[in-house]
């Protein structure tokens, strides 16, 4: 009987099948990324410069939080779960009413043309001890607020959520909601 | 004479490479656990606030950090009960911010310098007086793009 010989399995590609696992495990690894709410800070005032002339009261729409995380939003105490639609309707103001923001001719924009934009600014004050986290939600529901118009602006227009969008249309939307919170220089709100 | 028989027919010896995989697989397990990701060892409780805006901080090498929070219990006797700020890994007053921030952006790569990103990482519960602080020294070291580290808000307390 003739000796078979066993035949041997090639294992050189096992090698290149594990830098394969290697590098797709390299590749794919995300470091849990960072998350957190975007901001600008203003760049710093010269000490010489004239303070900025006061705006029109009726577009600026104040926001004050105290050191007890109570909310005073244009001279009324609200809860935080109202001030985002207090907010939509403070920027869109579809009504033109006269207590709410102005609104002033854009340029051309892509997409839209001419369009009135609103020219309020959100003025947020705080507290030397208002909790971060009281804090931040109100950032939060501010930011809720600018998303959640442009988002309906988005639909209206391309019939998609603003983040489908493609960058430039994106970019005409911001222009008609411009993202304006502005915050105030350090004081402090309703200390006993 | 035929002294010296020739080995087999000719060719090549191949060389037994089963074992190669062991060792890539060894070099992969080697480099998976002696990894670890450059963190500063925190020196203060950071339970981090929750927000459903929250937008991803893309690229790790343009954001520094900036941690506040109350020291750990070990570090109390010495600093303190009171919200204090940590950067590296090493505690810091105010002051020390614009020095930080200026030297960070050194370390970066020129075209890098302008999308540099100063993530606060703060405690949920520390009074705004710290974070007020520390976004006037930001300032001041024009470092003007910050974020709040927050995490996502879980749907079930909603």
């Amino acid at each position: 009987m003739a000796k078979r010989a066993v035949p041997e399995v090639n294992a050189g590609s096992m090698a290149d099948i594990a830098f394969l696992l290697l590098i797709f495990f390299l590749m794919t690894t995300t470091m849990d990324t960072d998350t957190g709410l975007a901001r600008l800070l203003p760049p710093p005032v010269p000490l010489d410069q004239e303070p900025p002339p006061p705006l029109n009261e009726r577009n600026v729409f104040v926001v004050l939080l105290n050191s007890k995380n109570q909310l005073l939003v244009e001279g009324e105490q609200l809860q935080i779960s109202q001030l985002k639609d207090k907010v939509k309707e403070f920027i869109d103001n579809p009504l033109e009413l006269a207590n709410f923001s102005d609104k002033k001719e854009s340029d051309d924009l892509p997409y839209f043309g001419i369009v009135p934009i609103s020219k309020g600014v959100i003025s947020l004050q705080n507290d030397r001890g208002t909790q971060y986290q009281a804090y931040l939600t109100v950032q939060n529901e501010l930011q809720a607020a600018y998303s959640e118009l442009r988002d309906d602006k988005a639909r209206q227009k391309f019939r998609k959520a603003f983040k489908d969008l493609k960058p430039d249309e994106q970019d005409a939307i911001k222009e008609i909601y411009p993202q304006r919170i502005s915050e105030a220089e350090p004081k402090n709100v309703g200390v006993q | 004479m035929g002294k010296f028989k020739k080995k087999e027919k000719g060719g090549q010896q191949s060389i037994n490479t089963a074992s190669l995989p062991d060792i890539v697989f060894m070099l992969l397990f080697f480099f998976m656990v002696s990894t670890t990701m450059k963190e500063v060892t925190l020196k203060i409780q950071l339970r981090s606030p929750e927000a459903t805006e929250i937008e991803k901080l893309e690229k790790k090498s343009l954001v520094t950090y900036v941690y506040v929070g109350i020291p750990n219990r070990q570090f109390q006797s010495t600093f303190g009960t009171e919200p204090r700020i940590q950067l590296n890994d090493a505690f810091a007053s105010v002051d020390d911010i614009q020095s930080y921030i200026v030297q960070e952006r050194e370390s970066m790569k020129e075209a890098d310098r302008p999308k540099m990103t100063t993530s606060i990482k703060a405690d949920y519960d520390c009074p705004m007086g710290v974070i007020t602080d520390i976004k006037q020294a930001l300032r001041k070291a024009q470092a003007l793009k910050i974020s709040y580290s927050t995490r996502k808000k879980s749907e079930m307390n909603n």
